[in-house]
């Protein structure tokens, strides 16, 4: 490096891009803007299949590549902005299977035109002769496949993000389709986008302090390279020291917003509910999957060096999303809701696992959260087919008695119920098992404290969730109109994966747990 | 020395090559049929008989192949692992599952199929007409899966998973027809019974753990001679009352003649030829350990003596012809036990009478199916007598049967009793009078009670009406149908030659050898030709007593009062009252005094506990009002709490 470099602004250089290390995402993109095109021209009847069919081939095709050319390409690409290594690489493989698996539920029709998950005109005011006209034509919203797949494609780059700019164009990126695909529920529109406005708004709201705290950092260490800031807080030599916490602890606000921790989390119960139930499946796996991707890399490669400093601002709200999340589950009277609380919980059972600093805590949140987005997916796929009157029967007292109704359908919830709550042989035990597991070993006191609070919190999650089986199973069913419908061949499939998965992750651990130690390891 | 710990000492025993190292699917064959017609349902009702006994079948030819293959190897290369996945690896602890296919296994998947298949074939027959035969034959397979996993498992700790999936296996059967009380009742004591050994069972696994590191046989087995004697003599006896429960040895014997509830086929396969026989495998599988723990083995000794007698003696006063075949099953196992309790020199012949009381006790069990298939399902033997003439093929097999439990020469019961009546008489002291004295004159008692079996249901009077006279209570005796008289005849080949042609030039003996050791020459105190005569005349005495009483002389139709042991008998020597006595009642009294502290104390503090989170939960719901500005200031207030709090804390 000579010293005219350093002084004089250099020449523009193109950044180099290693085409094969981003190929996964660069598919999802242009299978997204393929999407409107066909949104653009392809007739109306047939779009939803070309969506559909487009949707899953690119994904497919994206694992694929993933698997096959990706896996040998672990470097930091595109000027330093976005590090595909092991953590990534898993995290993004694991994001597309839910993707595919999210795709497969949002696609179900029931054979019919009017049962399906989305609105049949978004931009209809609810209740008015368009909306009937729209539904009379049989319109589609097909639309949500291309949003869905932008917001896949954000959320691949979230987890590589390397860079706080990256990091905040993904999160945008998979921030606004979402906004978009929760206001389009067919069902109870008003309050599907109520929701989505107050998830807008609030979005909006923490992505400024998102900024804010990036903005505090950059004046740090001049850079908004996470190598870089890393390397300011290492050599202590930051402008600005004062700079520093308030910009961390600003950046990882914005980021727990996403995963919805306490006290960041009013969104969820709303969002989760007001969304069409299979988008709220998947935004429930993969958005946390993506931002607990987006938190390690931030804790792990940008500012760990001031951990002491900030961990334990986290940890309480590590131990508040704990409490808050399983002592409101206990008071839902509503399904949606009460995933939305247990998803809260979940939460802060991830968080500890990040606290442990240590790379058995990667591998322990990355367990967790391919169990807990496999069994979320397949939870709400289920939801959506209990049905009372057409409409969906989210209120708890109508799923008295399913399990003698519909023994296989309420038998595969009870499973899932089970792996929420820890039990073991359920994936659930293991990924509990596995994220506090560091945090005894590697956090310290206040990591014995987390888990403490996590296993008792454990407690009163498990007793929501056996209350819901016994409501299920030894309960008389209140009426006759509450029945499940029989899922599609795509929503049997998302279902089956799920449950499967479920009881894989929990009886023989051994194969994934293997998989996510050994690429564990971030590229500094 | 023997050849496990030898392996063990070397290294390995030698990774499965060739067919062996498909062993698994000797177990998942048949597991996939439970699988197929537990899933299948009402689907399957048609063929899934047939396709249980075909894979049944299948596992048998696979488990043949396996015994020519290994036949085909040299004496110190038969014994073959087969690896499986890293199961439990929590640890230091690392559990990885295989497959251990050795002599002493294979002889015994060679048993269980064999036999097995053939009941499958006779309940063809037998259940033909009941309305829950896929259920029925899926648990059979489920059984045959389960069984072959206990005889092939590598460590203690997958040997217990077959344990259990044949314990399941036997609940599920003996109460089969659960809408009989009594039946279901039947089911839920053995199923009692059985946790009492398990938990010696597992605590017996738990102490190999906290030992050895290890549960699997090579390490464990490896270790015991220099483990001990006082711990390997703990771990002996724990084991010993996992194999009591199991075997239906004393004390734990009480459940076995209630579990003739259960469908015949299952009596014959699963509570005499098969499962029953478990915990014998148990013991000589770990003879390394017994070898260290002589008080251990000796308990053995005596748990095997005095059931044997005990089961005989019930024997003789049962009318039920099933539970007397239960009581002499027990008894049979007791000899077994008493073989595998006297050390090298019984190991051998303890698997041998297994092996040959699995066909002629299965043998005579299909042939009690059948005589109840004739006789409208009574299973009195008072109101039989004289079916000789209408049910040959079951006379004939049945009498092979008899004659081969009885121990009359040539038939199979001959070479292998005989040879544990002489190991019995081996040693010092006091020990080969009492032993050799009670399997002596066991078989005497044998020889009268079964003799009694035989003739008061095939020979005598016929205590029975015909149908033509009685509509109402009159039966109509007719042979089976040939699916059911096949097996049997099979059987009674095997009750006939088995014997012979595996005791020719000690050729079974010498199969196990690598496996349980060889042992000196070595004298009983008594001349060989002496006992054998003695016990031969016993043999005689017994049965021509019993032709006296119950051939010649009339049987009376209701039991008559008989003597205090023939009342004592009938009650199986009281076992029930004193079990609910002794462990029952205090059990039921504490079980109480539990209830109550845990209504009033524990679920107190649960309940008010629940109540209180029920309560903020309550009261923090208030806070999601459902505004976006009051959320919006919520997140506010997070953010200028955390930021404030870790200013004032750097």
């Amino acid at each position: 490096m000579t010293a005219a470099l350093t002084t004089l602004p250099t020449a523009f250089e193109a950044v180099k891009v290693d085409y094969s290390a981003v190929a996964p995402m660069l598919v999802v993109v242009a299978a997204a803007l393929i999407g409107v095109l066909v949104e653009a021209f392809a007739p109306r009847t047939q779009r939803h299949a070309i969506q559909v069919g487009l949707a899953l081939v690119a994904l497919v095709a994206s694992f694929a590549v993933l698997v096959l050319v990706s896996v040998d390409h672990r470097t930091v690409t595109v000027g330093g902005s976005l590090a595909i290594d092991g953590p990534a690489l898993f995290l993004q493989g694991t994001l597309l299977i839910f993707a595919i698996l999210g795709v497969l539920t949002m696609s179900e029709r029931f054979g019919g035109r009017s049962a399906d998950a989305f609105t049949p005109m978004g931009a209809a005011t609810p209740g008015s002769p368009a909306e009937s006209a729209a539904d009379r034509a049989g319109f589609a919203t097909s639309e949500a496949f291309p949003l869905t797949m932008f917001a896949v494609f954000g959320m691949l780059m979230f987890v590589a993000a390397n860079d706080l700019i990256t990091m905040f164009v993904a999160l945008e990126v998979l921030s606004l389709p979402l906004y978009v695909l929760t206001g389009l529920a067919r069902r109870r529109r008003l309050l599907s986008q109520e929701a989505s406005l107050k998830y807008f708004l609030l979005g909006a709201f923490s992505s400024a302090f998102f900024l804010f705290g990036a903005a505090l950092l950059y004046g740090y260490a001049g850079s908004s390279d996470l190598v870089r800031i890393a390397q300011a807080i290492s050599t202590a030599d930051g402008a600005y020291e004062g700079l520093l916490l308030p910009g961390v602890v600003l950046v990882l606000i914005g980021l727990l917003f996403k995963v919805g921790a306490v006290p960041f989390h009013s969104w969820t119960p709303d969002a989760y509910q007001g969304a069409p139930t299979p988008v709220t499946g998947f935004m429930a796996a993969a958005t946390k999957l993506a931002a607990f991707g987006a938190i390690l890399r931030l804790a792990y490669v940008g500012v760990e060096g001031s951990r002491l400093e900030w961990r334990l601002g986290v940890a309480a709200i590590a131990v508040l999303t704990m409490v808050v999340g399983a002592v409101l589950s206990v008071t839902q009277t509503d399904i949606k809701r009460l995933l939305a609380y247990s998803s809260i919980a979940h939460a802060g059972f991830i968080l500890v696992g990040v606290l442990a600093f240590d790379v058995t805590g990667v591998t322990g949140v990355m367990f967790y959260l391919a169990a807990y987005g496999l069994a979320t997916i397949a939870a709400f796929a289920i939801v959506f087919l209990v049905r009372s009157g057409g409409s969906e029967a989210t209120h708890l007292s109508q799923w008295a008695g399913l399990g003698r109704k519909h023994p296989v359908i309420a038998g595969i919830f009870a499973l899932l119920l089970l792996a929420f709550a820890g039990i073991p042989l359920t994936s659930g035990f293991t990924a509990k098992f596995a994220a506090f597991a560091p945090a005894i070993s590697h956090g310290g006191l206040a990591g014995i404290i987390m888990v403490v609070v996590g296993v008792l919190a454990s407690a009163v999650t498990a007793f929501v969730y056996f209350r819901l089986i016994v409501l299920m199973y030894f309960t008389e069913p209140t009426g006759d109109d509450v029945v499940a419908l029989t899922p599609s061949i795509a929503s049997t499939i998302a279902i089956t994966v799920g449950a499967l998965g479920t009881v894989i992750l929990g009886v023989i651990p051994g194969p994934i747990l293997d998989l996510a130690g050994r690429v564990s390891q971030f590229i500094q | 020395m023997n050849s496990l710990a030898l392996f063990a000492a070397e290294g390995e025993v030698a990774a499965a090559t060739g067919l062996t190292a498909y062993a698994w699917l000797l177990i998942a064959l048949p597991l996939l049929g439970a699988a197929i017609l537990l899933l299948g349902g009402k689907a399957t009702n048609a063929w899934g008989h047939f396709l249980a006994t075909a894979l049944s079948w299948a596992s048998f030819v696979l488990g043949f192949l396996m015994l020519i293959a290994m036949i085909g190897r040299g004496h110190e290369e038969r014994a073959m692992h087969v690896g499986g996945w890293n199961w439990v690896p929590a640890g230091q602890f690392q559990l990885e599952t295989g497959l251990l296919i050795d002599q002493l296994s294979i002889a015994f998947v060679m048993l269980i199929t064999f036999v097995g298949s053939l009941i499958h074939v006779y309940s063809i027959g037998y259940m033909e007409h009941d309305s829950d035969r896929r259920r029925f034959f899926a648990y059979l397979n489920l059984f045959v899966a389960s069984m072959l996993l206990l005889v092939l498992a590598d460590s203690y700790l997958l040997l217990f998973v077959g344990w259990e999936g044949v314990g399941l296996a036997s609940y599920l059967l003996i109460g089969f027809w659960n809408h009989n009380p009594a039946y279901a009742t039947a089911a839920n004591k053995a199923f009692f019974v059985n946790r009492v050994g398990d938990v010696g069972m597992s605590i017996a696994i738990m102490f190999m753990f906290f030992t050895f590191g290890s549960v699997d046989f090579a390490t464990v087995h490896a270790g015991a001679a220099e483990a001990g004697s006082t711990a390997m003599t703990a771990l002996g006896l724990l084991l010993l009352v996992g194999a009591c429960a199991k075997s239906a040895q004393f004390p734990l014997q009480s459940w076995l003649g209630d579990a003739m509830a259960g469908p015949t086929p299952v009596s014959a396969l699963i509570h005499a030829a098969t499962m029953v026989t478990a915990g014998v495998y148990l013991v000589v599988r770990s003879h390394d350990i017994f070898n260290a723990a002589p008080n251990a083995q000796l308990a053995v000794a005596i748990v095997g003596a005095i059931t044997l007698l005990y089961g005989a003696i019930v024997g003789c006063a049962k009318d039920d012809i099933k539970k007397a075949l239960a009581a002499s099953t027990m008894s049979q196992i007791g000899y077994m036990m008493l073989a595998a309790g006297l050390g090298p020199v019984g190991y051998a012949f303890a698997i041998f009478h297994l092996i040959t009381h699995g066909f002629f006790k299965a043998g005579m069990f299909l042939g009690a199916g059948s005589v109840m298939h004739g006789m409208k399902d009574r299973v009195d033997m008072r109101g039989f007598g004289g079916l000789s003439g209408y049910m040959k093929i079951t006379w004939v097999t049945f009498g092979l049967g008899w004659l081969a439990i009885l121990g009359v020469p040539p038939f199979s019961g001959f070479w292998s009793k005989d040879k544990i009546i002489e190991s019995a008489f081996i040693g010092e002291g006091w020990r080969p009078w009492v032993f050799g004295g009670a399997a002596m004159i066991g078989a005497g008692i044998t020889a009268f009670y079964m003799s009694r079996l035989f003739f008061m249901t095939f020979h005598g009077k016929k205590r029975w009406v015909d149908e033509h006279e009685d509509a109402e209570r009159g039966v109509h005796p007719h042979e089976s149908p040939l699916t059911m008289t096949v097996p049997m005849m099979v059987l009674a080949v095997g009750s006939g030659l088995l014997g012979l042609v595996l005791s020719w030039g000690g050729m079974f003996s010498h199969w196990l050898e690598p496996i349980v050791g060889g042992h000196g020459e070595e004298h009983p105190v008594l001349p060989i030709p002496v006992i054998m005569v003695l016990t031969l005349l016993l043999v005689a005495g017994g049965a021509a007593y019993a032709w006296m009483l119950y051939w010649r002389d009339d049987v009376p139709e209701t039991a008559p009062r008989g003597s205090l042991l023939t009342q004592a008998a009938r009650a199986d020597l009281y076992q029930d009252a004193i079990n609910e006595g002794l462990f029952m009642r205090p059990g039921t009294h504490l079980t109480r005094a539990l209830v109550f502290t845990d209504g009033k104390g524990v679920d107190g503090v649960v309940g008010s506990l629940a109540a209180s989170v029920g309560g903020l939960s309550s009261r923090l719901r208030r806070l999601q009002t459902g505004y976006a500005r009051s959320y919006a200031l919520t997140m506010l207030t997070g953010v200028v709490a955390v930021l404030g709090a870790l200013w004032v804390m750097n």
